[in-house]
C-alpha cells in the first residue's frame, strides 16, 4: 500500500495527514506533489502528521528533507507530528531528528508555529 | 514463528525485472524467508528495508529500469547466517566514494542514504564487481543463538 495524503486546516496551519508507506514511487511523489502544491498556494505553515505512517525508506526520507527545504526556502515552516518509533529511529540514525521540529501532539505543534 | 529447518537449505534464486514492482517482490520474498528463519519483528523490518534499498539501487541506479536487464536475487540461510545477494547488470559503483550522508554539508541532501541504511541495518555488507558488468551486493544478518 502506498501513502494516502489528506489536508485540513487548523487555524492558519495546514495539517497533512499521511497514512501508509512513503517509499520510492507513488508514495514519495505524492508527498512531493502535495507539499509543492501547498507552497504554490502560499501556505507557509505546514504540519506533516506521520502518526499513521508505518514505513519510510531512504527515498521517503529524501522527500521529507526536500519538503522541509522547499517550505523553508519560501519563508515557511514544515514540522512533523506523531512519529512512530521506527520513523523516529530512522531520523535519529540519519541525524535528521534535530533538523526537524518534531511534536507529540497536534495542539502543541499548532501552537509552536509563529 | 520459526520452523525447525536448520538442516534444510531453504532459499530462493530468481531473476527479476528492472521495475519497482520487483522491489516489492524481493522485499516480500526476503521477509517470508526471514520470518521462517525465526527473526524477530524489528530484525524483519531491518532486513526488509535493507533489501528494499539494495533493490532500488539495482533497479534504478544499476539497471536504470532497462527492460533488457534483470536483477538476480538469491536468498539462503546458511547456519546462523541469513544471506541475501542482489546483482544488477549496470555500470557498477564504488561504495567508498559515496558522500557521507551524516556530514553537515550533506545532511539536507535529498538522496544518498540508501547504502548508509543498509550498513546500519545488516551485520555484514559487501559489494563485488561482476564480469563482464554489474554489481553484486551481499547482505548478511545473523540469527541470534538461542
Amino acid at each position: 500500500m502506498s501513502v494516502k495524503l489528506s489536508t485540513r486546516q487548523v487555524g492558519d496551519v495546514t495539517v497533512v495527514d499521511a497514512v501508509g508507506r512513503i517509499t520510492l514511487g507513488e508514495g514519495s511523489s505524492a508527498l512531493r506533489d502535495t507539499i509543492r502544491e501547498l507552497v504554490g498556494k502560499g501556505q507557509k505553515k505546514v504540519l506533516l502528521n506521520l502518526a499513521e505512517v508505518s514505513y519510510i525508506d531512504s527515498s521517503g526520507i529524501g522527500e521529507l528533507v526536500s519538503g522541509f527545504t522547499t517550505v523553508t526556502n519560501q519563508g515557511g515552516q514544515l514540522k512533523l507530528l506523531g512519529l512512530t518509533k521506527r520513523v523516529r529511529d530512522l531520523l535519529q540514525i540519519t541525524k535528521l531528528y534535530t533538523v526537524f521540529d518534531v511534536h507529540e501532539t497536534e495542539a502543541s505543534a499548532v501552537r509552536s508555529f509563529v | 514463528m520459526g520452523k525447525h529447518s536448520q538442516e534444510k537449505s531453504q532459499g530462493v534464486d530468481q531473476f527479476l525485472n528492472s521495475t519497482l514492482d520487483s522491489v516489492d517482490d524481493a522485499e516480500t520474498l526476503a521477509l517470508n524467508l526471514a520470518r521462517d528463519a525465526g527473526f524477530a519483528e524489528e530484525d524483519l523490518h531491518r532486513i526488509g528495508m535493507a533489501v528494499r534499498e539494495s533493490m532500488v539501487n539495482a533497479v534504478v541506479h544499476g539497471n536504470r529500469f532497462n527492460a533488457e536487464k534483470k536483477v538476480h536475487v538469491s536468498i539462503a540461510r546458511n547456519g546462523t547466517r541469513f544471506v541475501i545477494r542482489i546483482a544488477d547488470q549496470g555500470e557498477g559503483f564504488d561504495p567508498d566514494s559515496l558522500p557521507d550522508p551524516l556530514s553537515e554539508e550533506n545532511l539536507l541532501r535529498q538522496s544518498g542514504r540508501g547504502i548508509f541504511l543498509i550498513r546500519a541495518f545488516m551485520d555484514e555488507f559487501k559489494v563485488r564487481r561482476l564480469q563482464p558488468g554489474g554489481t553484486e551486493v551481499t547482505l548478511i544478518k545473523y540469527l541470534a543463538a538461542k
